[in-house]
């Protein structure tokens, strides 16, 4: 009895509908860190070429540094273009040899003992991916390392039924694939690349972002205890470069990027004349258009994961609210209320929401889009918790009075940053998603299934999340309309990127 | 009684009409015994521009389009070109074809019409899916048209080649924006005035007439055509110009190399899907 009677002089519940979510004054978070006694991190990491781990050519080396404390957490081997046609050279070996001669349900065997060995050591990935990358343990621990296993999961099943997927066609693998990953989801986006490839019968020269290439050379110890044949997958580390010499070297037969629309044009073009395949993955500036039918708070949940999760370095990211004129108000008090509660902070900590901004680098690339954003008239709102003394850490930020034109609105900031506009209809929604250069994702939330079906048919964009966003699965199909990329990666789809079909 | 022939005007087909080149440009067009057939128009930029314009415009209401009522209309073009068979096969020939080749020419572009009709309500259930989320999700995948493709239609196929190009990409619920073949355009504006009277939406199928080596720069240059299409063997320079200018826009380059238009393999389902984008939607499963 006394409890309640307490719960009534608090001023403000967190859970009835109309009051700030207040948790701080009601309680603290004590810091519950995730020990990180565990792992090793070498000193220095070299190549993976052939099997081996061999020096670079050069013998340069760059310094890898945790963005949540600015300290080096060691060094990796730059590859140049004589490492990069060793790396090429091998995975030829391999491809033309012992690979290709595999039963396909071998082949499938090994990518199943990778799954397996990535979820054994997953409390090793997750840590290391969270130290190296800044994001929240929480998400290294039940996003990326789970679903990367998945991954490899997944695509080991289809190594020996190819001949189901693709109807009336016989697939046969395209060769060599040079694969260049981006710094938001280094070991899942590596699962992504090296999974199907594998599956197909391809074998992979992969370059890591040169932010975050830890999780890589990990996982390069694990193809090596695995057993998979040598050349099969190579790991090349180093910056634009090294990658510019994947795409540019004769013997590659594919290329596969994610990363910026920006790069991903300029392979595109450096691709020109050529006859190698290739597959994009690229920015996108997704819309997130709740109308007033929606479950209010549900919409809120799910705009503050579309936009806040893994510090909005997500390609598909949420990143424009469009909301319905007459609830406007109501919901951005409701965000801004549930913005308050967000935890920015140690990455490592099992409390943190928001880790890490990855770099530097994109450290000042968000702040200048915050500039030009007030240069653009726009009203600013962070939330006011505190942030970490050291490292890189952007508060969770709205941006409202914006106009479609904005540079705010139509270029990709990758940061934590979402702007707020409103629509009347729902055509003028779908209008106004369309609207930029990208078609990666976009979110709706309405209570009407019908309108649903009728706002994800207009959006022009490789993923609908309807009443939810930012979700993945291995079976589930991902990719770009317009210049978020080319092909699809992941389910059934997620093949054709590695296979050449003939009849 | 004499009757002195009325020569036909061949002009262009945009958003449904028959304008001639804005640029006021022709070139002559021979027959297989080098005697003038026509003058065709040479397009220019501008026509291009124009052409894609209306397609885009097309673009919405065409893909809204039910796949069993595009599936009509791919068969009501068919019936038209039955109709006018006469005329196709008098065209083929005077531009080299036997009187059996000239048949044979239109039997195969009726019935390649009839193949993609049949396709309309068919790919998605081959090609779209419902994907086994281990969350609880209700996750499906559909296909879903490019966007406005622009289309070299081949240059030694100039009926059953164009009829292969076209077919495929609009019964995906695209629209187009075709350059015909440039020896032996006339084909191509014929098959546009049954295109005209088949129910298909004017800017749906856009024909153009003129040369690749000008027009080749402006089609992969325009930003707002999705895709390029083309069959034929191009030359180096030219492969690597659509390629260069298409990275400006990420536009898919859709490369199909047909020899024998005749071939088993010169239709399936793959020619749809190509020009299609695949799209995900996730709803939670939940009460």
């Amino acid at each position: 009895m006394s409890n309640t009677t307490e719960t009534k002089e608090t001023p403000y519940k967190p859970t009835s509908p109309n009051s700030k979510l207040d948790f701080a004054s009601i309680w603290e978070y004590a810091p519950a860190p995730e020990s990180n006694d565990h792992v090793e991190i070498a000193e220095r990491y070299e190549l993976f070429i052939d099997g081996k781990f061999v020096k670079p050519s050069k013998g340069r080396y760059f310094k890898s540094t945790n963005p949540a404390t600015k300290e080096e957490i060691t060094e990796f081997a730059e590859a140049t273009q004589a490492d990069v046609d060793k790396a090429v050279k091998s995975a030829r070996k391999a491809f033309n040899g012992e690979w290709s001669t595999l039963a396909p349900k071998t082949r499938g065997k090994y990518l199943y003992r990778i799954a397996r060995m990535l979820q054994e050591r997953a409390r090793e990935f997750a840590v290391l991916e969270s130290m190296d990358g800044g994001k929240p343990i929480r998400e290294s621990r039940d996003v990326d390392v789970p679903l990367a296993a998945a991954h490899f999961f997944y695509y080991a099943g289809w190594a020996d039924k190819l001949d189901y997927a693709f109807p009336g066609k016989k697939p046969e693998p395209i060769g060599v694939c040079g694969q260049i990953i981006p710094w938001n989801f280094p070991l899942l986006m590596l699962a992504w690349k090296i999974a199907p490839a594998l599956a197909c019968g391809n074998t992979v020269v992969l370059k890591p972002a040169e932010t975050t290439s830890l999780t890589a050379l990990k996982f390069a110890e694990l193809v090596k205890d695995a057993g998979v044949p040598a050349g099969v997958v190579n790991i090349v580390t180093g910056a634009g470069q090294t990658g510019a010499e994947i795409v540019n070297h004769k013997d590659i037969d594919k290329v596969a990027f994610t990363g910026s629309t920006g790069v991903g044009k300029l392979i595109q073009k450096s691709l020109a004349g050529t006859d190698k395949k290739f597959t994009l993955e690229l920015g996108g500036k997704g819309a997130l258009i709740v109308f007033e039918d929606a479950p209010i708070d549900q919409a809120v949940e799910g705009i503050i994961n579309a936009i806040f999760f893994n510090q909005g370095h997500v390609c598909c990211a949420g990143s424009r609210l469009l909301v319905q004129e007459g609830v406007v108000d109501l919901v951005v008090q409701k965000l801004k209320d549930r913005m308050e509660t967000l935890i920015v902070g140690d990455p490592l900590d099992k409390n943190t929401d928001i880790g890490a901004i990855n770099s530097g680098q994109q450290f000042d690339t968000i702040n200048s889009f915050l500039e030009i954003g007030v240069e653009e008239g726009a009203d600013v709102y962070q939330s006011k918790c505190s942030i970490p003394e050291n490292g890189y850490f952007i508060r969770p930020t709205l941006l409202t009075n914006v106009a479609q034109s904005n540079r705010v609105v139509q270029e990709e900031i990758f940061g934590p940053v979402l702007t707020v506009q409103t629509f009347r209809t729902a055509d003028e929604a779908i209008d106004k998603a369309n609207n930029t250069p990208y078609g990666l994702a976009g979110g709706v939330w309405t209570d009407k299934g019908s309108k649903i079906f009728k706002v994800g048919a207009g959006l022009r964009s490789g993923v609908v999340w309807a009443n939810t966003y930012n979700k993945f699965d291995p079976t589930s199909p991902f990719g770009g309309y317009k210049e978020s990329g080319v092909g699809r990666e992941g389910g059934l789809h997620g093949l054709a990127a590695y296979v050449n079909l003939k009849k | 009684m004499e009757h002195l022939e009325v020569l036909k005007t061949y002009k262009i087909y945009v958003g449904g009409n028959f304008p001639r080149t804005e640029s006021g440009r022709y070139y002559k067009v021979y027959d297989s015994e080098k005697e003038l057939l026509a003058n065709a128009c040479l397009c220019s930029r501008k026509d291009v521009r124009n052409a894609v314009k209306t397609a885009r415009g097309a673009f919405g209401g065409w893909k809204s389009r039910s796949a069993y009522n595009r599936g009509q209309i791919l068969y009501r073009i068919a019936e038209m070109m039955e109709s006018r068979r006469a005329e196709f096969e008098s065209q083929l020939s005077k531009i080299g074809f036997t009187a059996t080749e000239a048949s044979a020419d239109v039997n195969a572009s009726i019935d390649r019409l009839i193949y993609y009709a049949g396709w309309t309500d068919k790919y998605q259930q081959v090609f779209g899916s419902v994907n086994p989320v281990a969350s609880a999700h209700f996750n499906f995948s559909i296909l879903d048209p490019t966007g406005v493709v622009g289309i070299f239609a081949p240059e030694n196929s100039p009926l059953l080649g164009l009829v292969s190009v076209v077919a495929p990409v609009i019964a995906g619920g695209n629209t187009c924006v075709v350059l015909a073949s440039e020896m032996y355009p006339l084909p191509s504006i014929i098959f546009a005035e049954v295109l005209n009277s088949s129910d298909v939406p004017g800017g749906v199928v856009n024909i153009l007439t003129g040369k690749k080596e000008e027009l080749a720069e402006h089609f992969s240059s325009h930003v707002d055509v999705n895709a390029m299409m083309y069959s034929d063997k191009l030359s180096a320079e030219m492969k690597k110009l659509i390629d260069e200018n298409a990275s400006t826009s990420v536009k898919r380059v859709i490369k199909k190399p047909v020899e024998d238009w005749y071939h088993e393999k010169a239709q399936d389902p793959y020619f749809i899907i190509d020009v299609q984008e695949t799209k995900t939607t996730w709803h939670p499963v939940g009460f």
